[in-house]
């Protein structure tokens, strides 16, 4: 163990966030103000996340972190390795082996269980922010359920590009009362958001914000009658382990015109990889070399 | 026949300053009430007032509700307040800044009240929306144009369209053809007056402009440092003006 106190912030402060973590799970989707505090990385690398998984872990917990989807990316090393450093906790890279899942930017494509709980980075909580910039103004329109305002936005989507054209931070309502922001998660996994046997928390750092969702919460994508809501992702299969229906990244390979798409959920392809499935890519790479 | 709107010595200072004192009237359907006096007079408070934005000191605004009748709005509670702002009355504003968003195309601008109420078949709201834009006159192929991008008179044509596209029975005007020069005004006066006829509006229209008031307006009050100082048919106030105040506000109309 280090000189930290346990998940480095101090007992009062994690009682403080516990509290609106309770209160947030009790009014599903309902932005609740916390007292958020300086972290040792600056905002926007997660400090919310960081907060709320603080306030969650225990000494018995096996932590993971993925940003973007991937395990090995900056952030999710960094925020990885804070924990192991002030937590002492065990860590892991396999989302079912892990009891709490810090995320950036995607939920992970294997499904999650009731003894799991997945933590969001949030860069703006709040979903009708672009749309009103005053802070007394929308939150009374979250008191009164004045939402129209948000169609507005997808209105302007289709009037502009024919479809609705917003990929990522889908806007979400929760349970038939609060609109919600998905953080920027690709609109690919907001179906992965209802109904979800996990605990789901959202904390937004330098926002001072915190909401969730409860397990097997209704969670429903705004849309239009005769526009509905469709989950896209890009349409190939991965090039290296095959799976057609998970969330891909297009990587660009060299300077002339070569690309690949790969899983964004590392731990989802190399387990399916280690189960012998192979894509496109690697099984023309592994011919060419042998 | 019940009046549309009762109001009954609404009363507003600020501070010790004095807004409006006493000021009580009643509007029946399909009829159009003209306020004017003189900057400082206290017509935009009143407005404010009685469109639920200003909370006044005293007095009550009663509104025939579709359900339940008469009820007093400055009692009710703030979500049904603004559940009548956004269905049973519009607000047109003097600068059609105020009244729009700017960074929303124009087609946005006027099916924002009809999602506000529960629309949700985007065919639907772009066609009303088209037919309204029709109807104030701006062209079909600007409807995914932003305010920014029109001129000051289309701005307050959008404002009025985006105004009354769910069917309004009450419509307040602060000053709606403030700013405009007179050809533009002319043309925004006939639209309106036609709009109120067709649609059976009762309006509240402020103004300091006379010949505004002559040709829209049935009835008219005369305000002056926060009371109203005569009241009455328009062509009979204007025609035969009583109160010193009047006289001087009638016979200050440049003639060209």
């Amino acid at each position: 163990m280090s000189d930290y106190n346990f998940a480095y912030l101090d007992e009062q402060t994690k009682r403080m966030i516990r509290r609106a973590i309770l209160k947030g799970l009790a009014v599903p989707g309902y932005q609740v103000p916390f007292a958020s505090r300086e972290m040792p990385m600056p905002y926007g690398w997660g400090t919310g996340g960081v907060q709320v998984s603080a306030a969650t872990l225990t000494p018995e917990d096996r932590f993971k972190v993925i940003d973007q989807g991937a395990d090995d990316t900056t952030n999710a090393v960094s925020i990885r390795k804070f924990f192991e450093r002030t937590a002492g906790v065990e860590v892991t890279e396999e989302t079912s082996a892990a009891t709490i899942i810090q995320t950036r930017h995607r939920i992970p494509e294997a499904g999650l269980s009731e003894d799991q709980i997945l933590v969001y980075q949030v860069p703006i909580p709040e979903p009708l922010r672009f749309l009103e910039p005053r802070e007394t103004e929308t939150r009374k329109m979250h008191s009164l359920e004045e939402y129209g305002l948000m169609h507005v936005k997808l209105y302007e989507d289709i009037s502009q590009h024919g479809a609705i054209a917003t990929a990522y931070a889908y806007p979400v309502k929760v349970e038939g009362r609060y609109v919600m922001d998905p953080s920027p998660i690709p609109k690919f996994d907001n179906p992965k958001l209802a109904d979800c046997p996990a605990i789901q928390l959202f904390g937004a750092g330098r926002e001072q914000r915190i909401y969730a969702l409860p397990p097997y919460t209704d969670v429903v994508s705004l849309d239009f009658e005769d526009h509905p809501f469709e989950a896209s992702k890009a349409d190939h299969s991965c090039d290296l382990c095959g799976a057609l229906d998970s969330y891909l990244d297009e990587v660009i390979t060299d300077d002339r015109g070569g690309r690949m798409f790969v899983c964004s959920d590392t731990d989802y392809c190399r387990t399916r990889q280690a189960k012998g499935h192979i894509g496109a890519q690697l099984a023309a790479k592994k011919e060419g070399a042998a | 026949m019940t009046p549309l709107l009762q109001v009954r010595g609404i009363t507003k200072f600020y501070g010790a300053r004095l807004g409006c004192r006493d000021v009580g009237f009643d509007l029946y359907p399909g009829e159009v009430m003209g306020i004017v006096g003189e900057s400082g007079s206290g017509k935009t408070t009143l407005l404010g007032c009685l469109a639920g934005q200003i909370a006044p000191d005293a007095g009550e605004v009663l509104f025939d509700t579709r359900a339940d009748g008469p009820r007093d709005t400055l009692t009710m509670s703030e979500p049904e307040r603004r559940m009548l702002s956004r269905t049973d009355w519009a607000f047109v504003h003097q600068h059609a800044r105020d009244g729009l968003r700017m960074g929303v195309s124009a087609g946005g601008n006027v099916g924002e009240r009809l999602m506000a109420v529960g629309a949700r078949h985007y065919g639907e709201i772009r066609g009303q929306a088209a037919d309204w834009l029709g109807r104030v006159e701006i062209p079909d192929d600007r409807i995914d144009d932003r305010p920014t991008a029109f001129s000051g008179g289309m701005q307050q044509r959008l404002q009025i369209a985006r105004n009354l596209v769910t069917g309004p029975r009450l419509v307040f005007m602060d000053e709606p053809t403030g700013g405009l020069d007179v050809s533009v005004q002319a043309r925004l006066l006939d639209l309106l007056r036609g709009l109120v006829r067709e649609m059976g509006l009762s309006a509240i229209i402020v103004t300091h402009d006379l010949a505004v008031v002559r040709l829209l307006a049935d009835r008219l009050m005369v305000m002056k440092d926060g009371h109203v100082v005569e009241s009455g048919l328009t062509d009979q106030v204007l025609d035969d003006p009583q109160h010193g105040y009047t006289q001087l506000l009638v016979s200050s109309v440049l003639q060209v």
